[in-house]
């Protein structure tokens, strides 16, 4: 457990992707069956432990401790969790010997044990760990136990231990079940590789490149078929009536949080599609959308005002049969006999953009609602052209489909803050707070809008990193104000993909997906955008939508 | 006698009337005694300054030859008449000439501990207990929370991160005056006999350390290594270097931070280190106590840290107590200390 709590110890503080990656693999590699099996099964998500509650370990503490102490000590941690782990007493060493428990010991163990016998049991182990491994062992029993690693990442590092694709593994991964003993053997050279026998495998989906506007110089437009590209989330549907799994693009299993659309899927096979929120028989825009992800449980009332639809792109089995090697022209009429056969209001087919020139799609890309999105327009992120001779290929292959974004919204704004980053970025200060001109009480002031940490190059951030170095008016730690007056200061250039009103902003407004564009050093900061613009902004974004 | 009489807290450090002194005081007074040399205890600019022969020469090496009227070195033990006063200093266990000062008067001893721990360290005089009447403690990481383990433990944490990472360079941010040399001592306690690199500002302490026979291994400057040389290698730097331009030398470093404050998540994500290792040099809960207990003192002071806690331990353990408000002691190095409150909750 202790060698566990370690690895998780040490994946809570490295931001890196591939470092975490790094330290899992290692973990993997130096840790034997069954217990690398748990670890994973952990990561994945894939464990619970219903008894377990925040209430029975504060309990716990409060038998063992001064209760003036705890107190003293929880304000200071600011985490219960750890503060039981941490002022945990130290067991006298008895004659048994409190013996340090495996993370193997600990699950099997919870799986078979009665409600009544948990806490002797919990404190038993407590005894027997050290300050990481009490903190490992509280998080994992309560289900706290967060260290930013994804399912995909886990299983990513489990591939490496073999060079293996981690896409192998997400195809298997719906037959596998903990301790994955199986897995571990056939990536170790030691088994043959697990036979899949899930009835709703997961298909990895076909990504496209983003096309500039150069690209379409070389392109045949004869060849293309274009289809609105929605501004919702990109998923897969599965089903083998009576059973049916929505998966997310990154092959999570979303089922759970849209139980509707799973009514819908009667018919066996799968489908590529994206799934909005239809209100009305219109699609709502992402925010709303929104609104329905961050909701934790999934309630009748929520399903009623945030009704899901699926909006169908592609046919990857119909039954049993595999259709991603046909062209796209075959499978997409196959997929409109499907939607037709299912007939269900909450599943539609993304409809295609008819054009006979680029110009005319450029056209259509610049005003979908007169391109036949009609009221839907605002829920359109682009055009997406497919090959129409191109089979469904996994990945991102160059060539076959491109993405083609609407332009983002653009505005300038002036650096305000700046803030150091992490792990690779904290000796830079790579994070801006970027503000807009209003009327203050005293005059002209500048207000924060919202806040970038990407889309400059690694040049770009040296410049901008010397500027705020040199240009520093206060601090507060990590936090530096920049001088940001209207003859001094650095014009940032934002680009963003929607505006939203907001509370929680002193401007009122929220960014979606911002990025700088363009440093305008040019620019004095005095000719930077004011809130009126982003105002007159968001009007028009809601009339679009209403 | 009372207590007071002898030594009196006032806000800018304990006063000692009667021998005519301050102890760690944190502003210019005619004479001081010093505990120790970590910045917070040990200013420049007194008109006399009585410490030990390494304190006074620590203190030289930091603040220059002029940084007191005069000085006077004083051997563990030995005894000191002060007005009406005998003064000792007994070994703290904190740092290279760290002392407790012991206060004598009409029967009654007061010890004031200074910064103390009662653990072993390769790189000082080990920690003595004095018994007293009256023992004034630090608090700083007075509560149940901070159990500082086995400091072996967390150097063999570093060292498998260098072992998974070995084309990275990792960057142990440590305190410049006893703490790096301790960890680069554990390091060739734990069998670690690479070269150790120092960042510029701990070179001359490191070299003290050396010349009073801590062996401490091969040492090498950052300054004038390739970045190709530093791969694979371990760095101690200032904790403020950690997120300095001086970083971008090293081949994508690991930022490490020895520290009793690593033991809390909440205090290690704020600095931003990627390996927070949980080595202090001040006693950890169990230390205090323990200590408190021992020095058979019926009344204990307790300054600079979490006083409350520590006040209420003593009361419940039927000791007198009270917190002493001397402001101005917080750890060596400021500015990584001691984050400003824009800082908290700043980072997730």
């Amino acid at each position: 457990m202790n060698r566990f709590a370690e690895l998780f110890d040490r994946l809570a503080y490295e931001p890196g992707r591939n470092d975490k990656l790094r330290l899992i693999t290692d973990y993997f590699r130096s840790t034997g069956d069954p217990e690398r099996g748990w670890a994973l099964a952990a990561l994945t998500g894939a464990l619970s432990f219903p008894h377990a509650k925040a209430g029975l370990i504060r309990s716990l503490i409060a038998e063992r401790s001064d209760p003036v102490l705890f107190a003293l000590s929880y304000d200071f941690v600011g985490d219960l969790s750890e503060t039981v782990a941490l002022m945990w007493p130290k067991s006298s060493p008895s004659p048994h010997g409190a013996v340090e428990p495996t993370l193997t010991t600990v699950i099997e163990t919870l799986s078979t044990l009665g409600k009544a016998h948990l806490p002797a049991q919990l404190a038993r182990w407590l005894d027997a760990l050290d300050e990481t491994g009490r903190w490992a062992l509280i998080k994992l029993v309560t289900g706290g136990l967060r260290v930013g690693v994804s399912a995909r990442l886990a299983k990513a590092a489990a591939a490496a231990l073999a060079d293996k694709d981690a896409q192998d593994i997400e195809l298997l991964w719906p037959s596998l079940a903990p301790p994955y003993r199986g897995l571990f053997a056939w990536l170790e050279g030691k088994g043959d590789k697990p036979v899949s026998v899930d009835p709703l495998p997961f298909r990895p989906p076909m990504l496209a490149h983003a096309l500039d506007d150069a690209d379409l110089q070389n392109l045949d437009a004869r060849e293309f078929i274009a289809e609105w590209k929605w501004d919702g989330i990109r998923v897969q549907a599965v089903a083998a009536p009576p059973l049916a799994r929505l998966y997310s693009r990154s092959g999570e299993d979303i089922s759970k949080s849209f139980p509707e659309l799973l009514d819908a899927l009667r018919l066996p096979g799968a489908i590529d599609g994206e799934l909005l929120i239809m209100r009305d028989r219109r699609v709502q825009s992402f925010n709303v959308l929104q609104q329905r992800l961050n909701r934790k449980s999934v309630t009748p009332k929520l399903i009623a005002e945030f009704p899901a639809h699926l909006r169908a792109y592609d046919l990857l089995a119909d039954g049993d049969e595999d259709l991603r090697g046909r062209p796209f022209v075959e499978r997409r009429h196959r997929l409109e006999d499907f939607i037709a056969r299912l007939a269900d209001e909450r599943l539609d087919l993304s409809p295609l953009v008819s054009f006979a020139s680029w110009d005319e799609l450029t056209a259509a890309r610049k005003d979908p609602a007169a391109a036949g999105a009609d009221a839907d327009a605002a829920a359109v992120e682009g055009v997406m052209l497919k090959r129409r001779d191109a089979s469904y290929l996994p990945g991102r292959p160059k060539g076959p489909w491109w993405k083609w974004k609407r332009d983002p919204f653009m505005i300038d704004a002036v650096l305000m803050y700046a803030q150091r980053g992490h792990g690779k970025r904290s000796s830079y200060y790579s994070d801006y707070t970027f503000g807009v001109w209003t009327r203050g009480d005293v005059g002209e002031e500048l207000v924060p809008v919202g806040k970038v940490y990407f889309g400059f190059t690694d040049e770009e951030l040296l410049q901008i990193d010397r500027f705020v170095r040199r240009n520093t008016t206060e601090r507060f730690g990590p936090v530096r104000e920049v001088v940001h007056a209207a003859d001094q200061g650095l014009v940032l250039e934002v680009a963003f993909e929607g505006l939203q009103r907001s509370t929680r902003h002193k401007s009122g407004l929220a960014m979606r997906f911002p990025r700088i564009n363009r440093l305008r050093w040019d620019k004095p900061p005095g000719e930077a955008d004011r809130l009126e613009r982003l105002e007159a902004m968001i009007v028009q974004i809601e009339r679009a939508q209403s | 006698m009372r207590p007071e009489d002898i030594l009196m807290p006032t806000p800018v450090g304990l006063c000692c009337k009667l021998g005519g002194f301050h102890i760690d005081p944190t502003r210019p007074v005619g004479r001081a005694l010093i505990t120790h040399a970590h910045s917070d205890h040990a200013r420049a600019g007194h008109g006399a300054v009585l410490a030990t022969q390494q304190t006074l020469d620590l203190m030289r090496l930091r603040y220059g030859d002029s940084f007191a009227g005069t000085t006077q070195a004083v051997n563990y033990g030995e005894n000191l008449e002060l007005g009406g006063a005998i003064v000792t200093f007994h070994p703290a266990g904190h740092v290279l000439g760290s002392a407790q000062i012991a206060v004598k008067a009409g029967g009654v001893r007061i010890v004031a501990s200074g910064d103390y721990k009662n653990v072993a360290d390769p790189t000082c005089a080990p920690f003595e207990l004095v018994r007293c009447d009256v023992f004034i403690t630090e608090a700083t990481f007075a509560l149940p929370v901070f159990r500082h383990g086995d400091p072996l433990g967390e150097i063999a944490k570093l060292l498998h991160s260098v072992a998974v990472f070995p084309e990275r360079a990792h960057l142990v941010g440590a305190y410049s005056l006893g703490k790096a040399q301790r960890v680069i001592a554990l390091l060739r306690q734990s069998g670690y006999h690479a070269p150790v690199y120092l960042h510029g500002a701990m070179e001359n302490i490191t070299r003290y350390y050396e010349s009073h026979g801590i062996a401490l291994g091969e040492l090498r400057a950052v300054s004038g290594a390739s970045k190709a040389e530093l791969a694979g290698t371990i760095t101690l730097c200032p904790p403020s270097a950690l997120t300095d331009i001086w970083t971008r030398r090293f081949p994508d470093p690991v930022t490490a931070f020895a520290s009793g404050w690593m033991r809390i998540r909440a205090r290690a994500r704020q600095y931003g280190v990627q390996l927070p290792l949980v080595i202090s040099d001040h006693a950890d809960w169990d230390g205090l106590t323990a200590t408190i207990a021992a020095t058979g003192a019926g009344e204990i002071w307790v300054t600079h840290g979490q006083e409350d806690a520590l006040v209420h331990w003593c009361t419940t353990h039927r000791l007198k107590a009270r917190p002493l408000d001397i402001v101005g002691y917080g750890e060596e190095d400021e500015d990584a200390a001691t984050p400003a409150p824009a800082e908290r909750g700043a980072e997730p």
